[in-house]
């Protein structure tokens, strides 16, 4: 049915630097074709020094929903919701989240049981485990994770430039994020 | 079987790979994974497939997490190599399951080794290049349950309407399977 091509031990090499996100943005490419990032993860304030992000580290638990105003950081327990239409949620290896995620963006690298619904781009890592249907403009996956599901690919939102500061209609609690109940087992 | 006429529903059991999810979004498909040889690990853990799989327990918890969609839901299935690493026993029920949810003329692709001597393996991963082009990639080893002659790949899919068979390079056979 298809032809074969074999490829023993050479894997292709990328001899370039992999274009620009806004690059592909203009050229309405639906799916990213970058190769897999093969460094390690580092700690958002390692990574993004200077922007605000908020973490919920591993020995936090939360049930409830949560909402956030900054970009988020879990290596600890959700069960709920989580949305934050304007911000990138990072769910860290030692995360694990139960629940529904709308994000901006969402970068896996633990564990998620629930639909996860992003308005620009999903990465999934190596060692991710995903369960749940997928719905995105981008997505981006690393050999190695694990997903059942379906995915669904939207065509991305046109926003007029005036409404991308989003102010107006974010929800009012602040910081790490306002959940209906949450408790710690430190 | 995947040319781009009008929106299928695919079910791909193989490795999440983005060249997959690339070339059959891009085909505007509708793409749903299962991926059972990852089920197989999380469910039963290492060893020979024979052996660890024969736990009754764990082969009811297996079955209860395979392949739970309405029935005819798909239009596709890319079951690639995977039945080769699930033991007898369990590949009657995923079979049958398979010919629940794929829709009537429907079809499956399936591989199998086409040398049937060697049980230990290296693991094959499928990866869709375009329409006409397959690159399959080695990815370590993984002991098979068995290996099927043409005879019981034709028994086992006995209940589908055609069983066809495609002489390919690389010691794999290519069969279409079409409800």
């Amino acid at each position: 049915m298809w032809n074969r091509r074999k490829e023993d031990t050479s894997t292709p090499v990328p001899s370039t630097q992999p274009p620009a996100p806004s690059m592909l943005a203009r050229e309405g490419i639906p799916l990213s074709t970058l190769p897999a990032r093969n460094t390690e993860y580092e700690a958002p304030a390692a990574s993004n020094a200077g922007i605000r992000s908020a973490t919920i580290g591993k020995s936090v638990v939360i049930k409830g929903q949560l909402f956030a105003r900054e970009d988020l950081f879990i290596d600890g327990e959700i069960e709920g919701s989580v949305e934050m239409l304007e911000h990138r949620i990072t769910v860290g290896p030692n995360g694990k989240v139960v629940a529904g995620i709308k994000a901006r963006e969402i970068v896996v690298l633990g564990t998620i049981h629930g639909n996860v619904e992003a308005t620009e781009k999903i990465e999934i890592r190596k060692e991710a485990k995903l369960v749940g249907d997928i719905r995105t403009v981008r997505i981006v996956i690393e050999d190695g994770a694990f997903f059942k599901g379906s995915i669904d690919i939207a065509k991305p939102e046109v926003k007029p430039a005036a409404q991308r500061g989003g102010s107006s209609s974010a929800p009012q609690a602040s910081a790490a994020a306002a959940a209906a109940s949450s408790e710690s087992n430190r | 079987m995947l040319e781009p006429i009008g929106q299928r529903q695919v079910l791909d059991l193989g490795e999440f790979t983005q060249a997959n999810v690339t070339q059959i979004i891009g085909l505007g498909h509708r793409l749903t994974f299962e991926d059972v040889l990852g089920l197989v690990d999380n469910v039963f853990g290492p060893g020979d497939p024979n052996l660890v799989q024969a736990d009754v327990t764990l082969t009811q918890r297996f079955l209860d997490s395979i392949l739970q969609f309405p029935p005819e839901t798909f239009d596709a299935v890319l079951v690639w190599n995977t039945l080769e690493y699930l033991s007898r026993h369990l590949v009657d029920p995923v079979v049958e399951r398979l010919h629940r949810v794929l829709r009537p003329g429907g079809v499956m692709l399936v591989c199998f080794r086409a040398d049937t001597r060697d049980q230990i393996t290296v693991q094959q991963s499928f990866r869709i290049a375009d329409t006409r082009t397959l690159s399959v990639h080695p990815k370590g080893h993984r002991q098979a349950a068995h290996l099927l002659t043409n005879r019981s790949v034709e028994r086992t899919f006995e209940r589908f309407s055609s069983v066809k068979f495609f002489l390919s390079r690389d010691a794999v056979r290519e069969v279409i399977v079409r409800k």
